[in-house]
Formats: C-alpha cells, sequence, structure tokens
C-alpha cells in the first residue's frame, strides 16, 4: 500500500503520512480538511494518553508492590528512572519541593514514551487504522504534533506562573516584572526608573513567552523532522518491488537508510525527553527563585 | 499543523497525569527506596558491629586460651612434682620396709642360733648327764644332781 501510494504519487504520500485524523468539534464528524481551534487531533491525543496511562499505569503498580526487600528487574529499572530524575531536580531545583521531581519523571517519561513511536515504521499503524478501523489518516507520534508539544510547554508555563506566585507572592512577582533587570536605587537619576519599567515589562514578557515556546518548537522541531525523513526514507524504499534494478537498488539503500536513522533517533528521541524534564525544572527554578537573590 | 483544541485536551491530560504521578504513584517508590536504604545502612552497620565483636571474642578467647595454657602448664608441673614426690615416697617406704623385714630377718636367724645353742647345751648337758650317769650307775642320783647339771649346761 505504502509503495503503490508512492509510485503514484509521492507529494501525496508524505501529505497523508502528515495529516492528523481530525475530529471537528463543531460538528462532531471526522474532517482531514477541518481548520480552525475547534478540532480535535484524536490520533495524537490518543497515542500520547495512552502511552502516558501505560507509564502511570506501572508507576503506580511499582508503587503497590514497592518495599524494601531486593527489587525485581522492572522494579529497578524504575526505581533507577525514579533516581535519576530525583538527582537531577536535587542539583537544580532550590527548595524542598515534593511535586517537581513527580513532574518532572512525568515529563520525561512521557516524551521518551511519545518520541519512540518515531521509530514504529511509519506504514504499519496507518495500515492497520486504514483497513481494520478504516480510519483515512493517522500519525502515531505525538511529538510530532505541535498541538501536543504546546500543550505540554503551556502546563509548564502555568505551572511556573503558579510557583511564581507561590514563592514570591503577587508583590514580588510584581516588583521582578517592573524592576528587573534594570533599576536605579538610589541617586539623582531615580525618576529614569519611569522610562526602564516599560523596558522591563517588554524583557520580561518576551523572555517568558520564549520559554514555552522554544520549549515546544523545540521538541516538535526535532521530531518533526524526523519523522518527515522516515516518510522520504520510506518513499526511497517503497522502490524496491516495482521491478527494475534501479528500484531494488534504491529499495535496498532506502533499507539501510531508515537503519542508520532509527539508530540516531535512538539518540534524539532520549535527548529531547531529558532537554524537555530538564528544562522544565531549570524554568520552575528560575521561577521559584527571587531574582533579587542571584545578582 | 495549526494549534487546535488539542492543545488544551493534552494540557489538560499532562496536568491530571502530573498530579496522580504526584500523589498516587511517586511517594510509595519514595518511601519503599528510602526505607530500603535505611535498612542497608542498618545491615551495613550491624554486619560492622558483627564483625567488630568477633574480633573481639577472638582475642578474648586468645586470652583465655593463653591462660589456660599457662595454667596447665602449671597443673603438669605440679603433677609431674607429686608424682616425683609419691616415687620418692614409695622408696623410702620400701627402702625402711626392707631395713626392717632385713632386721626381722637378722633377730630371727639371732634367735633361732641362740636356740640351737641352748637346746645343743642342753643335749650336751643331757649327753654328759647320761654318759656319766651310764659310768656312774645308780650312784648318781639324777634329782640330786640336776642343779649341777643345769649350771654345767648353762655354762656351755
Amino acid at each position: 500500500m505504502a509503495a503503490a501510494e508512492a509510485r503514484e504519487d509521492s507529494g501525496q504520500y508524505v501529505l497523508h503520512h502528515l495529516t492528523n485524523l481530525k475530529l471537528d468539534l463543531r460538528s462532531m464528524k471526522i474532517d482531514p480538511d477541518a481548520t480552525g481551534f475547534w478540532v480535535l487531533n484524536i490520533d495524537s491525543i490518543a497515542f500520547a494518553v495512552i502511552l502516558g496511562a501505560l507509564f502511570l499505569f506501572f508507576m503506580i503498580r511499582v508503587g503497590r508492590k514497592a518495599n524494601t526487600g531486593v527489587p525485581s528487574g522492572f522494579e529497578n529499572f524504575i526505581e533507577m528512572v525514579v533516581e535519576f530524575v530525583q538527582g537531577q531536580v536535587k542539583d537544580i531545583y532550590p527548595h524542598a519541593n515534593s511535586l517537581v521531581a513527580p513532574l518532572g519523571l512525568t515529563i520525561f517519561a512521557w516524551v521518551l514514551l511519545m518520541n519512540f513511536m518515531d521509530v514504529v515504521p511509519i506504514d504499519w499503524l496507518p495500515y492497520i487504522g486504514e483497513h481494520a478501523f478504516g480510519l483515512h489518516h493517522l500519525r502515531i507520534v505525538p511529538s510530532t504534533d505541535i498541538n501536543i508539544t504546546f500543550g505540554l510547554s503551556l502546563s509548564v508555563f502555568v505551572l511556573m506562573y503558579i510557583f511564581s506566585f507561590k514563592y514570591k507572592g503577587v508583590i514580588g512577582l510584581g516588583k521582578e516584572f517592573l524592576t528587573h533587570p534594570f533599576f536605579i536605587p538610589s541617586g539623582p537619576l531615580v525618576v529614569l526608573n519611569v522610562l526602564l519599567v516599560p523596558v522591563n515589562v517588554i524583557l520580561r514578557l518576551v523572555e517568558d513567552i520564549a520559554k514555552p515556546v522554544s520549549l515546544a518548537l523545540r521538541l516538535f522541531g526535532n521530531l518533526f523532522a524526523g519523522e518527515l525523513i522516515f516518510v522520504l526514507i520510506a518513499i526511497m524504499a517503497g522502490q524496491a518491488f516495482n521491478g527494475t534494478v534501479s528500484g531494488a537498488a534504491l529499495g535496498f539503500a532506502g533499507f539501510l537508510t531508515q537503519l542508520v536513522w532509527a539508530g540516531f533517533h535512538m539518540l534524539v528521541i532520549p535527548l529531547q525527553a531529558f532537554v524537555f524534564m530538564i528544562l522544565t525544572i531549570v524554568y520552575l527554578a528560575s521561577a521559584a527563585q527571587s531574582h533579587g537573590e542571584d545578582h | 499543523m495549526d494549534l487546535n483544541a488539542t492543545l488544551l485536551v493534552q494540557s489538560f491530560t499532562f496536568l491530571v497525569f502530573v498530579f496522580f504521578m504526584w500523589r498516587l504513584a511517586w511517594p510509595p517508590i519514595i518511601k519503599a527506596m528510602q526505607d530500603r536504604q535505611a535498612k542497608i545502612a542498618d545491615g551495613l552497620a550491624a554486619a560492622e558491629k558483627g564483625s567488630k565483636s568477633l574480633n573481639d571474642a577472638a582475642l578474648k578467647s586468645e586470652e583465655a586460651l593463653k591462660v589456660a595454657r599457662v595454667q596447665a602448664q602449671e597443673i603438669i608441673g605440679a603433677a609431674n612434682k607429686q608424682a616425683a614426690q609419691i616415687v620418692d615416697q614409695a622408696r623410702q617406704d620400701a627402702e625402711s620396709e626392707k631395713a626392717r623385714i632385713v632386721a626381722s630377718g637378722h633377730a630371727e636367724v639371732e634367735r633361732e642360733v641362740t636356740q640351737a645353742k641352748d637346746s645343743l647345751r642342753k643335749q650336751v648337758g643331757e649327753l654328759a648327764v647320761a654318759g656319766a650317769s651310764r659310768i656312774l650307775k645308780r650312784e648318781i642320783d639324777t634329782k640330786a644332781h640336776a642343779d649341777v647339771l643345769n649350771e654345767l649346761a648353762a655354762q656351755v
């Protein structure tokens, strides 16, 4: 099916692979051409929820069975991950907080699992989806959907502000907004602070908005590019059975490229998950820390 | 590609997952890990203590062994001394017994010799009397001359 489509029209094949299974929330109909905000990418959200729930389920199960005896293999693995995340949080986050480490682990594990969907051969699940369930579009890698990555980073953004309010209060945060980084504490030029306040506010806004945007776009960009390359490689490999020698050679090359790219992705996948987690912790740490202190 | 409601659902789901992770999954795992850490620390401390007490016990037993060895040496020495004393005593006893037996033997011999001499003297006396009586026959009254004869016998 992939080969046939690739032969017919590579462009269409690519486009097909980059189209979500969309549910128009206004008409409650599945419509691949739906636009606007009130559209739900069912495939992204379903895979994301399934993967996240799976991890959460295993975590809870390990938690139930956890005791002080010798840990089993899987329990050991989970504890290793937990310890790793906790170590990172301890290094970065300044206060004692019971939320940051589980939050970091949730991000790390969830992003990792979503990213790992990228190395599932790109036509397997869409093929099953089309022939077994009649779904004409299916994107199985949630982190190649910008909505998913922005969904995560916006939550982090909200948490950043919750942390800011919690640790600094409205007054502290307002002061930081208005007087950081430029402020003249005394002297004849104190009047100039009136001019500096808007500069500070604009700088702060840019700084704060850049955080979730960069988080989301970094993950999305890496995974989307990876997915796109996999699609292109699949087009190349799709030539394998068109009966010509050059086609077979291309197919073989595609097979090799696929292996190499998947191997490379084995590095990108955990790295992106790790980066997302670390930056989240760093952002939360900076939100919880008064800027006056670290100058 | 455009932003849509997926974003909201994802945000919400994320917060729900974080909440469950925070409240349900994380605490028991961390608790188990901390407990295990404490348990291992306790175990290590106990092992250290055990090995220390083992050392102490070894030292103590060494000491006891030393004392016992000295004591045994003393006992053996005393026993040897006693044995020698007993042997000495026995030898002395045997020596004195021998002397006594020899002395009694000597006395016996002496007595028998005396006895033999006595009886010999008596017999000689009697022989002399018999001889004399044969010679003198009737002239000599045995009774009248018994005193003389006895005197003679004592003189022999």
